[in-house]
């Protein structure tokens, strides 16, 4: 049994883990496995500045080679572990390609992929996802040919492309099966103001769609059915109906998993004491102190847990209670969101929706829950701060936009 | 390649080689220099990459956007009046021999 740190997944919370475990001073061995031939990257970037032609793969790198080297960290790229030999004090896990790397402990960073869409048709070339640098590719090689993009699904990544592909001039629509968009994330004044945002740039929005199958010849998609039976044509179809936790290792280990994600606690722990897990793929107790357990696919998220973790694996307890925050980049207009809004009860918006720059506050029982900033980063600094401190805002005092919200933080 | 010197909150100086068009932020991140916190990985969402210019440089360099200006007002440090945050500042051979300090609290 070798002593040693595996880390299972090798996106942006795994690359943390790494980096925190050695900025902590731990000695021991660090490998870092992930299924992706280029070492860890931003994902954010691929459905903005990347397909846009503002970032290259490189420059998404985290780290340079350099920086493994002299820290120690032994990345292996392009294999993925298929079975591990579990003990009390560790274990030995084999890699597809067959290697076997002893460990004391266990990290799983996972992350997620995309939820397919199966329907008739979704073999066809030209039907995308996005999540990795693989679906970024693909989207990219096919992007200077397609005129027409039809996106299927409203949420964050769908609507990113989407507006990726106004500014490219394409022809644009967004099949949002729901009655809004961003429907998990955000209130009814935040989903309209997007919606509406997004027709005045061009694209078509349509919402309550109902996808009967895709369209095709020569093998390549040219079309989205409704079942109405509209067509929209299209070069391109790419697909953001949300993401599904990987579990194959974690199924491995008979880890307690919950609403098909894995279950941690409040120190990144999961059923096993010798493995913890962060990021995307976890069910955690909500971060914010309220009650339950959520999951939070965000950078912020992936970052902070992947902090707790790594104190857990040296033997420290700090529970995790970083603000969820998250940012959503869409043509010209940034989102950036405070909290979690879960349970509110009252909103307060600050400013004017037509003037493209406004913030909706989130209460419950009168205290501030979390905030909504779009184009209005003055408002969402001061929100985050706000609450990360667990102080409130009024809300009668936080309606008057003329005044600075940061001069109304109270207890 | 053009060159960035970083100045820790210690007063420990790193002078790096840039890829041309990656930003000042960037460079130290690759590079593993500490205090350059960068929570948003570039996208100017998290004001946790503060830098101060160094007068020498600030007039090639150029001021914040007016996002970047919000920003910047929400930093956990007081801003001064070269203060930008390091994502939004692309390396080319104009800036090489910049001088940045890094600002000493970034969340």
């Amino acid at each position: 049994m070798t002593s040693g740190i595996l880390i299972v997944g090798a996106g942006q919370a795994g690359m943390q883990i790494a980096d925190s475990l050695r900025e902590n001073g731990y000695q021991g061995e660090v490998t870092l496995v992930g299924d992706e031939l280029i070492p860890p990257y931003q994902r954010p970037p691929l459905s903005k500045a990347y397909l846009y032609g503002d970032a290259d793969e490189e420059s998404l790198q985290f780290r340079n080679e350099k920086f493994y080297a002299d820290n120690n960290i032994n990345l292996v790229l392009g294999d993925s572990v298929v079975a591990v030999e579990m003990g009390t004090d560790g274990g030995t896990a084999t890699t597809a390609s067959g290697k076997k790397i002893g460990f004391s402990k266990m990290a799983l960073t996972p992350g997620s992929v995309p939820r397919k869409l199966e329907i008739p048709g979704s073999d066809l070339d030209g039907v995308l996802y996005m999540r990795s640098i693989a679906d970024a590719r693909a989207l990219k090689s096919r992007w200077n040919g397609a005129n027409s993009v039809v996106v299927i699904g409203g949420g964050f990544i769908g609507l990113e492309v989407a507006a990726v592909a106004r500014k490219a001039g394409k022809k644009v629509t967004v099949l949002e099966g729901g009655d809004r968009m961003m429907a998990r994330a955000v209130c009814p004044t935040t989903s309209e103001y997007f919606k509406d945002a997004h027709e005045r740039r061009g694209a078509e929005i349509v919402l309550n769609a109902r996808i009967d199958h895709f369209e095709g010849h020569d093998s390549k998609v040219s079309g989205v059915a409704l079942q109405d039976g509209t067509v929209i044509l299209a070069d391109i179809v790419m697909v953001g109906i949300g993401v599904v936790a990987r579990t194959e290792v974690a199924n491995l280990l008979g880890l307690e998993l919950a609403n098909g994600a894995i279950v941690v606690n409040e120190y990144a722990e999961t059923s096993n004491p010798l493995v913890v897990a962060a990021g995307d793929a976890v069910l955690l107790p909500n971060p914010t102190g309220a009650e339950g357990q959520v999951r939070l696919e965000s950078v912020q998220n992936a970052v902070d847990q992947a902090k707790t973790a790594a104190r857990t694996l040296a033997g420290e307890r700090e529970q995790y209670h970083a603000l969820p925050w998250f940012w959503s980049d869409q043509a010209d207009i940034k989102l950036q969101i405070a909290g979690l809004s879960t349970g509110y009860d009252q909103t307060v918006v600050r400013g004017n929706a037509a003037e493209d720059s406004f913030s909706v506050l989130y209460y419950k029982n009168g205290r501030l829950l979390a905030a909504d900033c779009i184009n209005h980063p003055v408002d969402f600094m001061a929100a985050r701060r706000c609450l990360t401190a667990g102080q409130t805002i009024a809300p009668q005092a936080a309606a008057d936009s003329s005044v600075a919200l940061k001069t109304l933080i109270t207890d | 390649m053009p060159k960035v010197t970083y100045v820790l909150p210690d007063g420990t100086e790193t002078t790096l080689e840039a890829r041309d068009g990656d930003s000042v932020m960037e460079t130290a991140v690759k590079n593993g220099i500490k205090g350059i916190v960068a929570e948003c990985g570039g996208a100017c969402s998290c004001a946790t990459c503060h830098v101060f210019v160094d007068d020498a440089f600030a007039d090639v360099v150029g001021g914040p956007s007016d996002l970047e200006d919000d920003m910047l007002d929400g930093a956990a440090c007081d801003r001064r009046d070269t203060s930008r945050l390091s994502c939004q500042i692309k390396m080319c051979a104009d800036f090489d021999g910049l001088r940045v300090e890094i600002a000493p609290k970034q969340v």
